[in-house]
């Protein structure tokens, strides 16, 4: 039988708020446990809830980049449960009226097709803690600072065919919460967190199959892996005669397996009410359109200007504009290099291979968007072949801080003109057997017979001289 | 000295009469001497009071203090006082120290008032008679075998007995105007949104509010000044303007409406009590009042829906005792169910358990449009009669409470007859509205209380209403006999 997955996701996205949505504590991540908790993130007794103007901000800015309405009334409710990281015994959220309603986000698919992902809505809400449970002798240790951190939780509808359209989604609201500046996008760190709810069914038939949700996957790869066993776990199942039960399963990111953690019978009943702490929260048009307008550029309208303002295909504007510092590297370079073809290259292939081989982000690349611009320069005005030019980016890699002072000191420049002449001249007189059979040799051959000479050339210019130049003026010197 | 009121005790502090150290001693003295027969203090706090005393002496030397400047005051240990044990009359924070001072202690602080020490509730405030506190219950002074009501039971009782010339307190559903009702005193509830509930511990969050009992409708807004302020703490807190509230004590009430709700005066209504309420109505006719006869429709529906609203608040409330970062943790706890079932199971007691029951039940999945939602709803309706009845009158008189104090143990066996202690008072918090209680005659040789509602803000206007009546009447001062 063929089988068709749906798949729906729950994105948490942690806003890059200096403080907490109801409290003054820091938002940083690394801190020592519990030194960024206050006492309204202790849920000290007699304390209140006071909300961040700058998380609603963030809030309507993602709503406005996903076409989204904007819920001009706002309602904080409390998601009760228990438990130890949760320091008042619920989570302040929202339900029945949340801040950004429904929306969406198209995205380009491997084959080039787009598709259309409806967002349900999108809310704000407060984190929970950490619950650390190695190194306490049995016990577990409770750590507070993230408590409190706003996050905005994105569903989707369940629109989400497979996996490979489940990481373009999820690419895609990285690049539009990282373009907007309103989450840092550092996914080791948990700034994006993904749940992801899979169902197969039988192709053409409309009803969904039961569902489960597997939580806490924080990786595009994990998710992948993820979704790709539990199809093939649901799909099993009933193959095998059983039943898919609805359940909420973890992903261990180490052994790259979910487990089931809870059944829908066991499900919390979570007794949602309005946070009578919080006043329903008015946004008026003004403030919307005042958001509007201060938008920054969003990935798809960056995408287009890549390939107008500077010429580059749709798939390297694709590449190079999703993300804000990729495009921000880009653009800068482009200034530096004045090509914005052969930036847009050196930054795809050299520079993305190295900070893939040493897990960095853009931002913590060695060579910056102002040498790897003044490279190509040197590129641009035959100072350096391709060849050398990358052993002189492995010297910027390396810790060098300028172009030509690695030309300089370390002797990385192409031949000159004269220079290559004399040498070439020198090579076809103490060559002359070889001189010979190429002479008599026909147009295929004389192609392999090059090669000879080449070889030479550069042997004596140790590899400076530039390979265009000196094949032409091979072929014109021999004949 | 403990005769008298803040407002006279201001101007002898002022006038160097006495000094704050010499009237914080007396009171420290009689409460240490005396409180073993009330029980109204759950910790006395000699060493900071004395301090306090000290530095608004050499404030008052200056001749440059403002009027609460060295006047002791007690708190209800349900305000957070940083550095001394807030343990809200619980088990649970038997031992809790705040490393904060609620909005209302600072402001007083900040006003240079003396604290002599917290005293003692109900249990996380619920409760209407101060049977439920940990801290054993709280006597009435003018009847030992009596109640003093509650919440605020301690509050009251210490003002009752002269232990203290007022005292800071908070109203749910009636937790400052029935003890002040059952004590004789002058108890008033401010507009929801008026104090600040920063560093108050919250049973119904959208109910609580502080206030303060005192002797005098002039004292109540001596205090009220203090403690009323916008405080960007609490986003629930309104920005309004606060004005000077003793500056139209001397208002003239001649031609002011008063409307007197036909539904408060049904049946349960003590014959005593409805007597003494009429004869206030009768003193504030010759006093030039008009009064009027209104009907707040939904009243029946006010103590059903106040016990579905604020058992589901305090249930989330509560939800943070759980024995893992403060308050009371069980010995050597299994695991984590073990310790949340212990911890809460010896932490709090059975009037608690039972609100945090009922309001569980009430938010849970399948019960919460029959139970919350419809109870949000009534609210509006009560609330909406409210508004309704302002357009017609300035403010509504009845009843506080529908008879004098009872006798300890004469409702505990049946919750509900203890909620219906607050059936008269519950309306005003679930509208929001500012509500006083001022003494008006004797029942049985107790004291019973008149009950005034203002509209929105109107604090101002109450406490003209009520100083009137006081210096018509001399009902407010009549004191319990102490036995010194």
């Amino acid at each position: 039988m063929q089988w068709e997955t749906v798949i729906g996701l729950e994105v948490h996205v942690q806003l890059a708020t200096q403080s907490k949505i109801f409290s003054g504590s820091s938002t940083a991540f690394g801190a020592a446990p519990n030194t960024q908790a206050n006492a309204i993130d202790v849920a000290m007794p007699g304390t209140l809830p006071v909300p961040n103007e700058q998380a609603f901000r963030y809030a309507v800015m993602f709503g406005l980049a996903i076409n989204a309405d904007i819920g001009k009334r706002s309602v904080f409710e409390r998601k009760n449960y228990f438990y130890p990281d949760l320091p008042k015994g619920y989570q302040t959220t929202q339900l029945a009226e949340p801040i950004v309603g429904t929306g969406y986000v198209d995205i380009t698919l491997e084959n080039g097709e787009e598709k259309r992902i409806r967002i349900h809505h999108a809310h704000l809400e407060e984190d929970a803690g950490k619950s650390l449970h190695e190194d306490f002798h049995g016990m577990s240790g409770i750590d507070l600072n993230r408590a409190g951190t706003p996050l905005i939780e994105i569903v989707s509808e369940p629109d989400i065919r497979s996996s490979d359209e489940a990481v373009a989604f999820a690419r895609k609201l990285h690049s539009i919460v990282t373009s907007l500046g309103i989450c840092d996008g550092d996914m080791s760190q948990g700034s994006m967190r993904f749940d992801v709810n899979i169902s197969v069914r039988p192709k053409g038939q409309e009803e969904f199959g039961t569902r489960t949700e597997t939580k806490n996957l924080n990786s595009f790869k994990f998710m992948e892996k993820c979704i790709a066993q539990e199809v093939e776990r649901q799909i099993e199942l009933i193959e095998d005669g059983g039943k898919v039960e609805q359940q909420t399963r973890l992903y261990d990111g180490d052994t790259h397996t979910a487990k089931a953690m809870r059944s829908k019978e066991e499900a919390n009943d979570y007794r949602y009410f309005p946070c009578p702490d919080l006043l329903p929260v008015i946004l008026d048009d003004q403030y919307i359109d005042e958001i509007r307008q201060s938008l920054p550029e969003l990935p798809d309208a960056r995408a287009i200007r890549f390939t107008s303002e500077y010429g580059l295909s749709p798939y390297d504007a694709g590449i190079l504009s999703a993300e804000a510092d990729v495009a921000a590297f880009f653009e800068a370079t482009t200034k530096a290099s004045s090509d914005a073809k052969l930036s847009a290259n050196w930054i795809m292939g050299e520079l993305s291979a190295r900070l893939n081989a040493e897990e960095l982000s853009i931002g913590k690349s060695k060579v910056s968007s102002e040498q790897l611009g003044k490279l190509i320069t040197r590129i641009k005005d035959e100072t350096l072949t391709s060849k050398l030019a990358k052993q002189v980016f492995d010297h910027l890699w390396q810790g060098a801080a300028d172009v030509d002072d690695v030309i300089e000191t370390q002797g990385f420049k192409t031949t000159g003109d004269d220079e290559l002449a004399g040498i070439v001249d020198n090579i076809i007189a103490s060559n002359p057997q070889q001189v010979d059979n190429y002479r008599a040799a026909d147009e295929i051959k004389r192609k392999k017979m090059i090669g000879f000479f080449v070889g030479q050339v550069m042997k004596a210019t140790q590899g400076q001289a530039n390979p265009q130049k000196l094949n032409a003026l091979l072929q014109e010197k021999l004949g | 000295m403990h005769n008298l009121t803040i407002a006279e005790i201001s101007k002898k502090l002022q006038e160097k009469e006495f000094s704050s150290k010499e009237i914080t001693q007396h009171f420290l003295d009689r409460i240490k001497r005396l409180d073993g027969t009330y029980n109204s203090f759950i910790t006395l706090t000699e060493q900071e009071a004395l301090a306090q005393a000290e530095a608004a002496d050499k404030r008052l030397a200056t001749g440059d203090a403002p009027t609460m400047c060295g006047v002791p005051i007690a708190h209800k240990d349900i305000f957070c006082t940083q550095g001394v044990k807030t343990t809200c009359g619980s088990r649970m924070l038997e031992n809790f120290i705040a490393p904060y001072d609620a909005t209302i202690v600072s402001n007083y602080k900040t006003a240079g008032a003396v604290t002599l020490g917290k005293t003692n509730m109900d249990e996380f405030a619920m409760g209407s008679s101060n049977e439920t506190s940990y801290f054993g219950s709280v006597k009435n002074p003018w009847d030992v075998e009596c109640v003093p009501g509650g919440s605020s039971g301690g509050s009251a009782a210490c003002v009752a007995a002269q232990l203290a010339p007022a005292a800071s307190a908070t109203d749910t559903g009636g937790s400052i105007r029935q003890p002040a009702s059952l004590c004789g005193l002058t108890g008033l509830k401010p507009t929801y949104g008026r104090v600040s509930r920063w560093g108050m511990i919250a049973f119904a969050s959208s109910l609580d509010q502080a206030g303060t009992l005192t002797k005098t409708a002039e004292d109540s807004a001596i205090m009220l000044n203090v403690m009323a302020s916008y405080d960007a703490k609490d986003s629930t807190c309104v920005n309004e303007p606060i004005p000077d509230y003793t500056a139209t004590l001397n208002d003239s009430i001649k031609g002011l409406t008063i409307g007197v709700p036909k539904e408060y005066f049904g049946e349960g209504l003590h014959p005593g009590t409805e007597l003494a309420v009429k004869n206030a109505i009768e003193t504030y006719e010759k006093l030039g009042a008009k009064i009027k006869e209104i009907s707040l429709p939904h009243s029946s529906l006010s103590v059903p829906a106040y016990y579905v609203i604020a058992p589901a608040e305090c249930s989330a409330n509560l939800s943070r005792f759980d024995g893992v970062r403060y308050g009371h943790r069980c010995e050597d706890p299994k695991n984590l169910e073990d310790l949340y079932m212990r911890s809460r199971g010896e932490g709090f007691g059975p009037e608690v358990k039972r609100r945090i029951l009922v309001g569980t039940y009430a938010l849970s999945a399948g019960y919460y449009d029959a139970y919350y939602s419809k109870a949000q709803k009534v609210r509006r309706l009560i609330k909406q009669d409210f508004v309704d009845a302002f357009k017609d009158v300035d403010v509504i008189l009845g009843p506080t409470s529908p008879s004098p104090a009872f006798k300890f143990g004469a409702k505990g066996d049946d919750p509900v007859a203890m909620y219906l202690e607050d059936i008269y008072t519950i309306a005003t918090n679930l509208a929001g509205l500012p509500g006083m209680s001022i003494p008006c005659g004797l029942v049985e040789d107790k004291p019973v209380g008149l009950q005034l509602i203002g509209n929105f803000f109107a604090e101002g206007k109450l406490l003209n209403v009520a100083h009137q009546f006081q210096l018509a009447t001399d009902f407010h001062t009549l004191r319990a006999k102490v036995d010194e």
